[in-house]
This record gives structure tokens, sequence and C-alpha cells, in this order.
């Protein structure tokens, strides 16, 4: 069993310059109804997203809440139909598996979802919740079930394990919880694993114990993340790239280093000045935030969508076209007509 | 002559009776505000930082037992009030709150200005037309459009909605008023909003704000003194420039070190263990089980010591 998972791993490790996943001009639109029958519109939640992932890659996705990113993870997960565009995951698309295809990749993927409480069953305790991905992912002996239970849990470090076992999600700390849902995202050993805001709910010690403990996980499994966020001073310690999503649309991509310290687009600029750090001269100023709220997702702007708020719009440009990705230096991709 | 403080808070206990026993969640707090001063109260969840402001403002939940200390408001004990008094003179009309998730806390079917109104309309009595134009002055304060006031919470975003919160605690004009987690549930750039609308309301209103929150990093925003809790004390008080500077305490030592920073390579730290339960609280300084510093002398309760203007309750200092 052990040297299984360890050659799972080396062969993450051999294929870690090719692409594990990779999304392609992704559409996810969800039609507005009235009363029931004609069309009252769209939400275009996701508008042409593309990116790729590789074998071993941690990837942020930073946005705030509306912005579609939720919605991109489901697409991701299969959880939801793209209205245009594909998914493709290690060289199969998405949209062509069939049921017991969709089944076998739900057993690649991983899923940390954002509210642990709400993640876990209250009525099954931890054992039962962990076993359940190995019954669906048929695993039939018992023996061989309880080991990789336990196993999974030293790895989240819920040691002494037995104690653990019979409690129920209530009878655990928040930190305790993530723990669980991560562990039960590991469980089937998966290529890649998506986290929705995994440490927003906790409190700001474990939240640093959470992000180490997924990152020691990703490395350790040549894991592919996706991690997604709101915290821009999370990132840097997480992943190598961060993609910025604003109103549907990816606006900036990047090498961590490079966006946080060279950003590009106006927006990031903006997160960028909006996230605070522990300084008592922060009280001595105002900070010089774009106005407004994110557009709605049903009418967007026309042009950039950030135009309506951008500090360094061009007139007559910006509000008219939809800037293309523009390549300012190598691996560094900025939806903005500034860099034209 | 010293002037009087705003607000002084002596040996202020609060216990909770529970199935489980005496919950100690405020164990002898005592802090100092002066008016047109922020102070931030820094804690990680139950620590017991929303039980004070539940404290301070007399909202206490029906099991509520020991509540006994003095809290000097403008120099006068409100203690010693009883509770139509305390509800009459105090509470809105003194000092206001605005609650945890309050953006969640607006009735929904209540249109925002007329619940943004009923704080003056019981406490000025005045009729419901003045009291809508004084919301209209509120929400021109917190920056929300005036013909929001017809419309429901839900069609406000949350950073609206934080800002009509903000109204609502302002709207009888109080010296000072108690934030707690007032943004934890913002986006970022909503967030940095909420703190410039704060800023400017003390800048202009000469407001008193207490601050209670976790999160460290944005505390500093507003701050101008800190306390930091921890289980049911406050281990340290000091101004925010010395503070975020080089914190004394080495459990505000530990906060600060977890905290991730945007620009540094240097890695957050996680303080290691859990924080006691306050039902069952340790002999002595009830750190010593995480601390990294702990001595001999950390057995027995460590006495408050003043250091340059700053207090810290920690054994390392006598």
């Amino acid at each position: 069993m052990v040297a299984a998972i360890n050659a799972n791993d080396v062969e993450k490790k051999d294929r870690s310059k090719e692409v594990l996943l990779s999304v392609d001009e992704l559409r996810v639109w969800f039609e507005l109804r009235r009363f029931g029958f004609g069309r009252a519109g769209y939400v275009r939640a996701v508008d042409g997203v593309t990116f790729d992932v590789h074998y071993g890659e941690a990837i942020a996705v930073v946005g705030e809440s509306g912005c579609g990113k939720s919605s991109l993870m489901k697409t991701i997960l299969g959880l939801y139909k793209p209205t245009n565009g594909k998914v493709v995951f290690d060289n199969q698309d998405l949209s062509e598996l069939d049921s017991k295809g969709m089944h076998l990749y739900h057993s690649q993927v991983g899923y940390v979802q954002q509210d642990p409480y709400g993640a876990l069953a209250p009525f099954m305790n931890v054992q039962t919740i962990l076993e359940e991905p190995l019954i669906v992912g048929g695993v039939k002996s018992k023996v061989e079930r309880k080991q990789r239970v336990c196993k999974a849990m030293e790895e989240v470090k819920l040691s002494p394990v037995d104690d653990f076992l019979p409690k129920y999600p209530h009878m655990l700390s928040g930190g305790q919880q993530q723990r669980v849902v991560i562990a039960r995202a590991m469980i089937m050993e998966p290529k890649f694993l998506v986290a929705d805001e995994p440490v927003s709910m906790l409190d700001a010690s474990v939240r640093v114990e959470i992000l180490k403990l997924l990152r020691g996980l990703q490395e350790t499994h040549h894991l592919s993340v996706i991690y997604i966020t709101h915290d821009l001073s999370t990132v840097s310690y997480f992943s190598e790239r961060i993609f910025v999503m604003y109103a549907g649309n990816l606006v900036e991509k990047a090498k961590v280093r490079q966006l946080l310290d060279n950003p590009k687009h106006p927006y990031t600029m903006a997160l960028l000045t909006g996230t605070s750090e522990p300084d008592a001269k922060n009280a001595e100023s105002f900070k010089e935030i774009p106005p407004g709220e994110p557009p709605s997702l049903v009418n967007p702007p026309q042009g950039c969508r950030f135009h309506p708020r951008c500090p360094k719009i061009i007139k007559g440009v910006c509000d008219v076209d939809e800037p293309p990705e523009f390549e300012p230096e190598p691996d560094h991709q900025v939806k903005c007509w500034l860099y034209k | 002559m010293a002037q009087t403080k705003l607000l002084r808070i002596e040996e202020l206990v609060l216990h909770f009776n529970t199935t489980q026993g005496v919950v100690q969640a405020v164990d002898g707090v005592n802090f100092e505000l002066d008016s047109n001063r922020a102070v931030v109260i820094l804690g990680e969840s139950g620590c017991g930082k929303s039980s004070l402001a539940k404290a301070i403002l007399r909202l206490l939940p029906r099991n509520s037992g020991t509540y006994t200390g003095h809290i000097y408001l403008d120099g006068k004990d409100i203690m010693l009030l009883n509770d139509e008094e305390f509800r009459q003179n105090i509470r809105w009309a003194a000092m206001s709150m605005v609650p945890q998730a309050a953006m969640n806390s607006l009735n929904p079917v209540i249109k925002v200005g007329e619940q943004v109104s009923e704080p003056a309309l019981i406490h000025f009595g005045v009729s419901k037309e003045e009291a809508l134009a004084l919301v209209k002055k509120m929400f021109q304060h917190v920056g929300v459009p005036e013909d929001f006031i017809g419309r429901y919470p839900f069609e406000l975003s949350g950073g609206m909605r934080q800002r009509v919160a903000i109204a609502m605690a302002l709207v009888t004009s109080p010296s000072l008023i108690i934030l707690d987690e007032p943004t934890s549930a913002l986006d970022v750039l909503t967030q940095a909003n909420i703190f410039n609308v704060l800023k400017r309301l003390k800048k202009e209103l000469g407001v008193s704000f207490i601050l209670i929150t976790h999160d460290i990093a944005t505390s500093s925003e507003l701050a101008d003194d800190v306390a930091v809790m921890y289980a049911g004390q406050i281990v340290e008080m000091s101004d925010a420039h010395r503070f975020f500077d080089k914190p004394l305490h080495p459990y505000s030592q530990k906060l600060m070190a977890s905290v991730p920073r945007l620009h540094t390579v240097k890695e957050p730290e996680f303080i290691v263990g859990r924080p006691p339960s306050l039902v069952n609280l340790p002999q002595g300084c009830r750190f010593a089980d995480r601390c990294p510093a702990r001595f001999d002398k950390c057995a027995q309760n460590p006495p408050v010591i003043e250091k340059e203007g700053r207090k810290v309750k920690c054994w390392l200092y006598a």
C-alpha cells in the first residue's frame, strides 16, 4: 500500500513539466428567468477564462465575493456544466466524460470547503466521514479502509487518531474540523485539490497552521492545488502563481513575487493598497481605494469591466473595447489597455 | 488637573453559568479610554472579547452570573444605575454598538431608513420626519446614498449594509461606539472603505471607538491604543506605535509573528497549543503552557507591570 502511494507521487513528480488541467475560454452563464418562463438575461459568472495548471503547481485565485471564483471552481470540479469553452483534465475533456468517467474524475480531485462546520455532516463521526469516500470509491476491505483513514488523519496531524475517530464535528475546534475536511479531500489520493477559502473562518494563528499543513501536503504529494481566497497577504506563502479575478475575468496572471512586488493591473494595485499590514502609521492616513462596487454580472459594463472604477482610465478606449491579454513581461499576463 | 477619562473600567468581571461550570469570560479587566481615541481589543476567538463588549453595554444573556466591577463613563459609575436608567441614559444615548455580523442583523422586512431612525425616535422623542432627516445626515457621514432610505436590506450590498449598521450606532450621537469585528465578513476593498469611513467619523465627529477584532493587520488602521486579551484578561495595554513596533508580552509577540505580510519572505509562525478553557483556568499565568519564555515564576499569577507608560501582565518585566 505504502509503496503504491509513493509510486503515485513519483509519477506526479516526473510529470511536473506537463499540464494537468487546462481551462480554455471557459464561460459559465446562469439563465435568469422571469416567472419561470421568458428569459430575463444571463448572469455571466465566468466569462472567458483561460489558464493551465501544471503537475505539482499551487495557484491562488484572488478576487472579491461575487467575482465568479466559486463558479469557476465548481465548473472545474464538474459540478456545473460550462456554457462555452472546455475544461481538460489529464488530456481528457470533462464534457466528453460519461457518468462512470465523471465518477473516476471526482476521485482524482479533492475539494476543501470554506466553512468546515457546514461541510461536515453533524450526525456522522470522524471515522464515518472519512470512510465514506473510500466506500463510494470501491475500497471493499474494512481493514484497508481503517488503515487509510488512520494514515490520512496522521497526515493532517489529528493525533492520537483513536481519540478523534469516534468524535462528532461539534466536538472539534474550528481548526480540527478543517483538518478533517482536508483529510477527507486527501483520502482518495487525488492529483488535484481545490481549496475554497480554507482559512477564512479561522483565527489568525490557526490560519497559519492550516496553510502550512496544506503547503506541506502539496509538496510531499506533488499535488496541484487551486487556492481561492480574497486575502492577498496569505497567498505568497502558499502558491507559485496568482490569478486575479474581477467580474468573471482573470485580469492578471503572474508569479507570486512578480505580482505582489510589481502589479500591473489597476485592480490588483487597488487590492494591494487595500490589504493592511500591521503598522501604526496606517491610522494616520486614508487609503486611496477606487470608489464604487464590482459591477452586476447580468449587465457588465462595456469594454473593460473595471473602467467605471479605474483611476487610470483611457477615455475612448477602455469604455469601448474589451482589452485582450497583453504580456508586458515574460510570464506576466494582464488584461489592460495600459500595456498595449 | 488631570482630565477625566471618557471611559475607565476597573476590575470588570462577567461570568456565565453553564452546565459545564462557570465560564470566566471577563475576569478582572482594567482599561481607560480618552475621548476621541480608538482602542483595539485584540484576541483569538473565545478569549472573552465579545463578552467584554456585552459587559460594557450591559447586554447580558440570561445565564450570566457574577457581574461586578466599575465602569466610569465621563467620571460617573454606570454600574450603579438600575436597568431602566441604563437603558434611558447610557445604552445608545451615550454609547452604542455595531454588533458582530451587523450586516446580517438588520431586520429584512423593514426599510433601512426606518430601522436607523428607530433609536432617534425612542431616545429623542422626535417626529418621524425629523428622525428621517437625521438619518439622511448620518447616511452622508457614512457614505450611503440618501435615496437608500426607502430600500430594504436585501437590496444593499454587504458593505452598504455595514455602513447602515454604523449609521444606526451613530444616529443618537453617542460619544463612544463599540465595534465588534466590523469588517471580518467583508472583501478587502470594502474593508478598506469602511475603515476610511471610521477614520473620518473619528476626525469629524470626535467619536471614540472600542474596536474588537482578531485581525491585527486591519486593526492598525484605526488603533491609537491596543489591548491584547487572553483567557478573559488583558495581558498587554500599549499605545499603537510602540505595540506594532515591538510588543512586550510573549503572547502579543507570537500574535504579531503569525501575521502574514505581503513584502517579506519571512514565513508567519503559528502558536502551538490552544487557549485554555474559560471554565477550567490554569493557576498562575494563563499563557504559561504555550509560552516560549516560561520560567518558574510563571506558576504564580503575574502582576500588571507598568513599563514606560505601557502595561504588561508578565513576570518577564517584573
